[in-house]
């Protein structure tokens, strides 16, 4: 099955839902397994030939199964640059998987929940994305996952390495548990860069919001483990689970100080973001990013009453360029891209209002 | 609540992570700036693969040895250690065997911890040398076709599909 790149344009990923546990400050959880055939040299080594049979063995025996609900397969060599772009900005595939070349692909379950890609940095990496705080959650449905693909492929493995990849930073468990966390207050209070030493002392990895190398766009940041090898899964999802309540603590701490000590301050920094994405003529897509963070904090502090946060979450995915390419019906140059943005939030935003101009004056 | 550090009300309510464990700290708005603009020497990359391997191979290696150790091959896949030390990336499942020794202290100073304590595969490699055999031959394969021995080609491609069905 194909996916219809113009009704998934219509749609948005679980993840984006707004739902689960601690949905005000976690984004989404997310928990990706890398895994190797065994009888295959892993990427950088694989001839095209190795790679058309990689690919070819391991979406026949995916797509075959059949506890996964309806997958469709995506065959991301042949995708054009503004459909690769759509996958990463949907975080169904990764930067890497897209900007890579030869035969690579990617089998997403319907909900987009899971996504396993073909031919990334290792022959397969299974992933699964929930919204809110979920890892016990997430972790149950990606071991199924893997259980489901084990019993069809002989992956590689070593008795004392555990799953051997690629990379010797992924070995052992494979695995990489990363929390996405909207932190605006800690940004705004400069608090943020002592939060990411702290978390570097205990081996926690700090990156934004599409990973390794990306800015944190929105003050959207992602935390996962560093240590693969040593550790089983259940202590990987607790190691990183343990710490998320500390940090969220922090957050809302950072917006109560701020709520308190500086309301005005804070109240017209998410007043004048909400005008400006309400009204702007041309923006790009970083300001509209940092603007957003300033609405969406605004809408958990209560501060405007009239936009829902799946809303808000939605509109960071689809104000972004080919997000809003595909909603716009084909390829924009960078100044037309803006003009269009601009006019998608104010449709969106404005609509939404229900009378008052949609801030709260209390 | 006082700031810990003076008598000014405390209005930054800070929680230092060090350990893996949360402390909580009161500090008045002065204090706190200060607290947070501390001076904290950055941490090195210990846990980044560059900065392992740097770290790994400053550890009493002349030139000569690292020239030698450079060179050394896997069997199945070509791939040299040098290869691996420009690229980051491995090139077959056997180079964690034959270049264990060489990757050991890696993979300790990227985990600190050299033993898979989690889950295992229900279908564990039965025959590992059949597995890389299929590896070295397939390489072999392409050799032969890019140096025109079509007939070895040939020989090799029947020796890889017995091993396929066989397994």
């Amino acid at each position: 099955m194909n996916v219809d790149f113009t009704s998934l344009a219509r749609t948005s990923g679980e993840w984006l839902r707004g739902a689960g546990p601690e949905a005000d400050i976690v984004m989404s959880s997310r928990i990706r397994l890398a895994r190797n055939l065994a009888d295959f040299p892993f990427i950088s080594r694989a001839n095209p030939g190795d790679r058309t049979e990689i690919e070819r063995v391991l979406r026949e025996r995916i797509v075959a199964i059949g506890d996964l609900g309806p997958l469709s397969f995506v065959d991301v060599n042949k995708l054009v640059a503004l459909d690769r772009q759509f996958l990463v900005e949907r975080q169904l595939i990764s930067r890497e998987h897209s900007e890579g070349d030869g035969p690579r692909g990617v089998v997403i379950a319907e909900n987009e929940q899971i996504s396993l890609m073909i031919n990334e940095e290792d022959h397969l990496r299974i992933q699964v994305i929930q919204s809110g705080l979920n890892l016990q959650n997430a972790w149950e449905t990606i071991n199924r996952v893997d259980d489901l693909v084990e019993k069809q492929i002989t992956y590689a493995f070593n008795e004392h390495l555990g799953y051997l990849t690629a990379c010797p930073t992924n070995v052992g468990t494979g695995m990489r548990v990363s929390v996405m966390l909207h932190l605006p207050a800690l940004v705004i209070t400069r608090q943020i860069d002592k939060l990411f030493r702290s978390l570097q002392k205990i081996s926690l990895a700090v990156r934004g919001l599409y990973g390794e190398g990306s800015q944190a766009m929105g003050d959207f940041y992602q935390i996962s483990n560093q240590i693969t090898l040593g550790r089983s899964e259940a202590d990987l999802v607790k190691q990183v689970g343990d710490v998320i309540p500390t940090i969220i603590d922090y957050e809302r701490k950072a917006r109560e100080f701020l709520v308190r000590e500086s309301h005005e301050n804070l109240h017209d920094r998410v007043s004048r973001a909400y005008g400006i994405l309400r009204t702007a003529q041309t923006i790009s897509s970083e300001e509209t990013m940092h603007l957003l963070s300033s609405v969406r904090m605004g809408v958990n502090l209560g501060l405007i009453h009239d936009l829902e946060i799946p809303t808000v979450n939605k509109l960071f995915i689809y104000t972004q360029p080919a997000h809003l390419q595909k909603i716009t019906g084909g390829e924009l140059d960078t100044a037309d891209r803006n003009i269009e943005r601009a006019r998608y939030l104010r449709r969106l935003l404005n609509k939404e209002e229900r009378g008052g101009d949609g801030v709260n004056q209390n | 609540m006082k700031c810990q550090r003076c008598d000014k009300p405390a209005t930054f309510h800070i929680t230092e992570l060090t350990g893996g464990k949360p402390q909580e700290l009161h500090l008045c708005e002065q204090h706190a700036r200060a607290y947070l603009t501390e001076s904290e020497q950055e941490q090195p990359g210990g846990q980044s693969l560059a900065g392992a391997l740097a770290q790994q191979l400053a550890v009493g290696q002349t030139a000569e040895e690292l020239a030698r150790l450079d060179q050394q091959a896997c069997p199945i896949c070509g791939i040299t250690f040098f290869e691996f030390r420009k690229e980051g990336r491995l090139g077959c499942p056997h180079d964690y065997v034959c270049f264990q020794k060489e990757l050991e202290p890696l993979i300790l100073n990227i985990h600190g911890e050299l033993q898979h304590v989690g889950k295992r595969p229900q279908r564990s490699p039965a025959n590992t040398d059949r597995q890389t055999d299929l590896i070295r031959l397939r390489r072999e394969m392409k050799e032969a076709i890019t140096g025109e021995d079509y007939e070895r080609a040939s020989k090799l491609r029947d020796e890889i599909r017995q091993i396929e069905q066989s397994s």
